[in-house]
């Protein structure tokens, strides 16, 4: 084996010259720009060295509102779009007729265009002239005044938020979950059956442990995919988000190299570097706690 | 306790419109008595599962009825039932440890019958040390053997002790050897606990080694029910005679006239009962006596000497089937020559089946 050590390197070279050029290269670059102090882009120079980077994007207050918006997306969206992809996914295996058109529909919004979701959006939540849209329609119907969810209080755009980004990410975790499910032996169900274990205790005692892999999966990239999330705000309320207070970190991070104000890269460097912080600290934790309740 | 099947059916939905549906169990009709070891033994596909799964409640059948005892279980639900069963793959839980796995029927108890942890405890310990796996209790189930994984099994299918013991094809995970071990292991344990048990196998000397009685199945029907030996020694029908022992039984055309039966032109043993006819003539291979004067001549194609026995592989005009086979002891070595062969039968190992029906005709 050992011989043969420089030909498994070989075999790794076009992945790792890959890896390094795309994606440690400019992670480094990141890395040293946010501790450059006053980088002027055009020039290429800098003043000195140090943390005020990252003091002046922790002092930002738009950077604030854009990392608790991150944070409320991600709590809110990771937990509840799991669970309602799972209860989606033992409801599909459950029935028998008609599974196949229930999975397909559920799968149609992971198919369709960013755009046609959006117009979706617009139906359901947009207010216009001519209606206050078919969300404010059914609030209607229990007497509740009309909301606007575009333009309107904090609390109702960060709802359509998150309505959005659980809406876009269950069809994934569902098809993910289903397969999942019927990848479990039915033996064990059987036997589980046999010895008169109730429904409630086969999910938490067989089902769960056996799809425990897969479900850590989808908590994991799920963290991850919410806190990069941008692109759903800009969807939704246009890309002046500071101004919408619906600015996410990385939407923070565009608007610092190119927004109206951009043309900062150090700031957005160091905003990068926070983010990468976070993400990579909660990763560790999740996988810390899947080494303990996952069952492979 | 009691085990009856009462024409049990059980027929499966053909998929579409066009396909008309398999009969995987047709008519079953049997008596376990109570404390016994069934085999249930047939070819594959034969039903054996459908009808292990109906006794336990797994699957519902079509018709007919179940009895635990005096008691109706046909429409109960497999936990009313009080059986264990052990799977064809063993099915222990991979994310338990062997305690856990034991332990997990228990854990369900309601009720009345719930027991405490120190009782629980007792109880896994009891069953494991019956199947010899005391040792193995903090593992977890990729961690053992095939065999160590079948014996769990059972004592998880044993530790709610129940009336009835269920075994579809326990052993076809194993290699020769643990075969044969853990057969006479589950033979012990059954035999030690005295629980009625069915134990499902396509292998007939697995069947006929460790059960009290043998039903052979094939397309869903009972085709005889009898003890280990009586299977062999006397078949129903040509199917049992052909499925039974090793290597497989010798079939001739024959014919029967005035008393005597005919193989090919010669008589070759008296046939009184039977009525003039064709009739196919079955001979287990240790059936033939080497005899100058014995009825039945065949060409010599090859003799193996197997140490106790000879093998030999010969032609008839009259066979039915690939290789004409015979055994015969190794003293009779010397009276092999070449070219032809005489043999007189031994009348206890020749079976005469009608040619259509291909029941036996008793003589
Ligand atoms: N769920 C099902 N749907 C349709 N047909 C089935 C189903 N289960 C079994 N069958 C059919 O019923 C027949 C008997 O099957 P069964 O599983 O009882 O056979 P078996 O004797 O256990 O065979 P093996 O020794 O291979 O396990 C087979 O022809 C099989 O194709
Ligand atoms: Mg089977």
């Amino acid at each position: 084996m050992k011989k043969n050590n420089w030909k498994g390197w070989l075999y790794l070279l076009p992945a790792i010259l890959f890896l390094g050029v795309f994606m440690v290269y400019p992670l480094v670059d990141v890395f040293i720009y946010s501790f450059e102090e006053g980088y002027n882009s055009s020039s290429q120079t800098f003043w000195g060295t140090g943390w005020y980077n990252y003091l002046y994007v922790l002092h930002d207050p738009y950077f604030i509102q854009a990392l608790k918006n991150t944070f409320i997306l991600v709590l809110i969206t990771v937990p509840l779009s799991t669970l309602l992809a799972l209860l989606i996914s033992l409801g599909l295996s459950s029935i028998k007729k008609l599974r196949n058109m229930f999975q397909t529909i559920y799968f149609l919004p992971y198919v369709t265009n960013t755009l046609a979701v959006g117009l979706v959006f617009m139906i359901l939540f947009q207010t216009t002239e001519y209606t206050d849209g078919m969300f404010n329609f059914v609030l209607s119907l229990f007497g509740i005044a009309p909301i606007d969810f575009i333009e309107g209080p904090y609390w109702a755009k960060m709802f359509v938020l998150c309505f959005y980004t659980v809406w876009v990410v269950l069809p994934f975790k569902i098809l993910i979950l289903t397969s999942a499910l019927a990848s479990v032996n039915k033996n064990y169900y059987n036997a589980a059956l046999v010895d008169g274990t109730r429904p409630f205790r086969v999910f938490r005692k067989i089902t769960l442990p056996m799809i425990s892999p897969t479900v850590f999966y989808l908590i994991i990239t799920g963290f991850i995919g919410a806190f990069k999330a941008y692109s759903d705000a800009v969807a939704l309320f246009g890309t002046n988000l500071n101004v919408a207070e619906m600015n996410t970190i990385v939407g923070y991070i565009y608007d610092m190299l190119y927004g109206d104000g951009g043309g900062y890269p150090s700031y957005a460097s160091a905003a990068a570097i926070i983010l990468f912080v976070i993400v990579l600290t909660i990763t560790c934790i999740n996988l810390l706690i899947s080494k303990k309740h996952v069952h492979y | 306790m009691k085990v009856v099947l009462e024409n049990l059916t059980k027929k499966f939905p053909g998929r579409g419109k066009t396909s008309p549906g398999v009969t995987a169990v047709d008519n079953v009709s049997f008596e376990i008595p109570d404390g016994k070891l069934v085999g249930l033994l047939g070819p594959s596909g034969c039903g054996k599962s459908t009808t292990l799964n109906m006794i336990c409640g797994l699957e519902a059948p079509t018709d007919g009825k179940i009895f635990f005892g005096e008691d109706e279980v046909t429409k109960l639900s497999p936990e009313l039932r009080g059986v264990g069963m052990v799977f064809q793959n063993y099915a222990l839980y991979p994310h338990l440890t062997v305690e856990e796995n034991i332990r997990f029927p228990l854990e369900n108890l309601k009720k009345e019958k719930k027991l405490s942890k120190a009782q629980m405890k007792e109880k896994v310990l009891e069953v494991a040390r019956l199947v010899q796996t005391e040792e193995l209790l903090d593992r977890k189930p990729a961690e053992l053997s095939g065999g160590q994984q079948q014996r769990v099994a059972i004592a998880r299918a044993l530790v709610k002790m129940p009336k009835v013991l269920l075994l579809d094809e326990p052993l076809s995970n194993l290699d020769a050897r643990l075969r044969i071990q853990t057969r006479e292991e589950i033979r012990r344990i059954q035999r030690e606990t005295g629980i009625t048990t069915v134990f499902v196998t396509h292998d007939q000397e697995e069947a006929l080694s460790i059960s009290d009685m043998i039903v052979v199945l094939n397309n869903g029907a009972v085709q005889q029910m009898a003890e280990p030996q009586m299977v062999y020694d006397a078949p129903a029908n040509l199917f049992v005679a052909k499925f039974l022992g090793t290597p497989q039984i010798n079939m001739f055309e024959g014919r029967v006239a005035e008393g005597k039966l005919y193989i090919g032109d010669e008589a070759v043993m008296a046939a009184d009962g039977a009525k003039d006819g064709d009739v196919l003539v079955g001979v287990r291979p240790e059936g033939f006596v080497l005899d100058e004067n014995g009825g039945l001549a065949v060409e010599l194609n090859s003799v193996e000497v197997l140490g106790r026995d000879i093998s030999i592989v010969a032609k008839h005009k009259a066979f039915v089937g690939s290789s004409l086979r015979v055994i015969v002891d190794s003293e009779n070595l010397s009276m092999i020559g070449n070219g032809q062969v005489r043999f007189r039968l031994k009348p206890a190992k020749v079976y005469l089946f009608d040619k259509t029906t291909e029941e036996r005709i008793r003589l």
